[in-house]
């Protein structure tokens, strides 16, 4: 489903500066459906990779295929159809501020030209799904850190993508809030989705016990089908 | 598609609805600029109507002999009226040249004792010459020297009117061109404005359009919200535009009148209403899209 092929990611240096070596040389392969989780600590690479599989940056080496299509060869005003088979869930919520938690989740099957009658039907259960029912009216900043993350899975969530990316989704959150996504996060993988969680969380990851891909400078360390966090 | 567009309508103006303070000062800045247009536009045809009445006053009289009769005159008259450059012949007999001079200066006891000491009528039947285009004048003075009746003229006043009607001429034509030049860089420095702030306004959302690609809408449905607000503001700024248009046409129509005698901004405003309302409304709403359009395109790169 998802081939990352010999990938480096080279950040050039500005004034003077070395270049930065954030990804080198990765390789690894995802099938469908799994529940995988690349771990490593804050600079090992993992939010460039999840960014290469988004193409919202280009890899300085190597290629990344999603299904077969290579994912930096598609055409820049073609990219939203491929990333409509993705669903992203981001350390900073990325919320639209401006809408409120119902119009943030129907934005996206807004954009997916889903009917009115489709939006009314599959948005109430989603907001069931995340805990959010009694949200849904409120905006971003009316919402706590761990409604905020939940808003953002239903939002990955509703368009019933191939794929969630998840970069460090508890990151900013305490530790039962975090048990609660990564609850959600399994749910979703029991349904069938793939999911590619990016996180430093030591105890999130030795509760999966699930496939975990070690990266550390940018070099893929370790990749265990039920690993564990050792760094 | 049709669904779409809906959305990005209803998308467009509740952003404009939940950004009001923000936008109340996108509408005022295309307001500005809207109202430069408007006051130009307004300017121009009073400009126009200004020049038009100075250049109705030029002409070239032509003075015949005293012995010419009326009839003769009349026929020349006639013959000039053929010639398609000239708008207008009017026709001075001694007696109306006389009595036109003691109404003008019959409060002169100066003059009037003068043209006592004369006796006679010292004035000569004319024929009063309006063409169509100042540069007219010398072609017409040229014909009225090789035509078959100069022997019956005494004089043309071309020559000593000639630097008058030339000046007027010349400052009439510097009034266009430089109200042209005007118009166009005070029009380039408003438009300039607007777009900066629509810019700095798209700036904040920077983050929220890069987050709609991410999620996977397509440009257009991320681009179209924003050329809606921008439209919206443009729409409010040209309404607003209208009615400061009128108060101010209505308080300042007695002051111009009293400056250059009967032209009527008013008058102006309400005779070219439509036009200058779809002026306002095109530059407004063009201004607000045009700029967001512009703004939004590095945004959309991710």
């Amino acid at each position: 489903m998802i081939l990352i092929n010999n990938v480096s990611k080279i950040y050039p240096g500005h004034n003077g500066n070395e270049p930065t070596v954030a990804l080198e040389d990765i390789s690894f392969k995802i099938s469908k459906p799994e529940f995988v989780s690349i771990v490593g600590r804050s600079g090992a690479g993992k939010t460039t990779l999840l960014k290469l599989i988004l193409a919202e940056e280009e890899p300085t080496q190597g290629r990344v295929f999603f299904d077969k299509l290579d994912v930096h060869k598609i055409k820049r005003s073609e990219l939203y159809k491929f990333r409509r088979r993705i669903g992203t869930v981001f350390q900073d919520y990325k919320l639209l501020p401006a809408k409120t938690t119902y119009e943030n989740i129907a934005y996206v099957m807004e954009v997916m030209g889903a009917t009115d009658e489709e939006i009314k039907r599959d948005l109430p259960q989603i907001l069931d799904l995340v805990g959010l029912a009694n949200r849904a009216h409120n905006f971003p900043k009316e919402l706590s850190g761990g409604e905020r993350q939940r808003a953002a899975i239903a939002r990955a969530l509703i368009h019933r993508p191939d794929v969630i990316l998840a970069d460090e989704p508890t990151g900013n959150l305490d530790p039962y809030n975090s048990f609660e996504i990564i609850r959600l996060l399994v749910k979703i993988y029991q349904m069938g989705t793939t999911i590619v969680l990016a996180t430093h969380d030591k105890e999130v990851i030795n509760t999966l016990k699930r496939r975990v891909i070690t990266l550390d400078q940018g070099k893929l360390i370790r990749d265990e089908e039920r690993g564990r966090f050792v760094l | 598609m049709f669904i779409s567009l809906k959305r990005i309508i209803i998308g467009g103006w509740v952003s404009f609805a939940r950004n009001i303070g923000l936008n109340v000062g996108t509408i005022f800045v295309i307001l500005m600029a809207v109202l430069l247009v408007s006051f130009l536009f307004i300017f121009n045809i009073a400009a126009g109507d200004l020049i038009a009445k100075i250049q109705a006053r030029v002409d070239i009289s032509v003075y015949f002999k005293e012995d010419i009769p009326p009839e003769n005159i009349m026929e020349i008259q006639a013959e000039i009226k053929e010639i398609p450059e000239v708008k207008e012949v009017s026709y001075t007999s001694k007696e109306e040249a006389l009595s036109n001079f003691i109404e003008r200066h019959k409060n002169d006891p100066i003059v009037m004792e003068s043209l006592a000491e004369v006796g006679d009528n010292p004035f000569l039947p004319s024929l009063n010459i309006k063409v169509m285009q100042a540069s007219q004048y010398e072609q017409i003075n040229s014909f009225l020297q090789e035509s078959s009746f100069n022997d019956s003229i005494e004089k043309i006043d071309y020559y000593q009117r000639k630097p008058v009607i030339e000046k007027v001429f010349s400052v009439t034509n510097s009034i266009n061109t430089s109200g042209v030049i005007v118009s166009i860089i005070l029009g380039l420095i408003a438009s300039l404005i607007a777009f900066n702030t629509i810019r700095i306004a798209i700036c904040n959302s920077s983050e929220e359009i890069s987050t709609m690609r991410l999620v996977g809408a397509s440009n257009w449905f991320i681009r179209g919200p924003f050329l809606i607000q921008g439209a919206i503001s443009g729409v409010f700024a040209s309404i607003v535009a209208v009615v400061v248009t009128f108060l101010a046409s209505y308080a300042l129509n007695s002051k111009v009148l009293l400056i250059t005698g009967d032209i009527s901004i008013l008058k102006i405003f309400l005779g070219s209403f439509l036009t200058l309302f779809f002026i306002q409304i095109i530059t407004g709403i063009g201004l607000g899209a045009a700029s967001s359009y512009i703004a939004i395109r590095r945004y959309l790169k991710i």
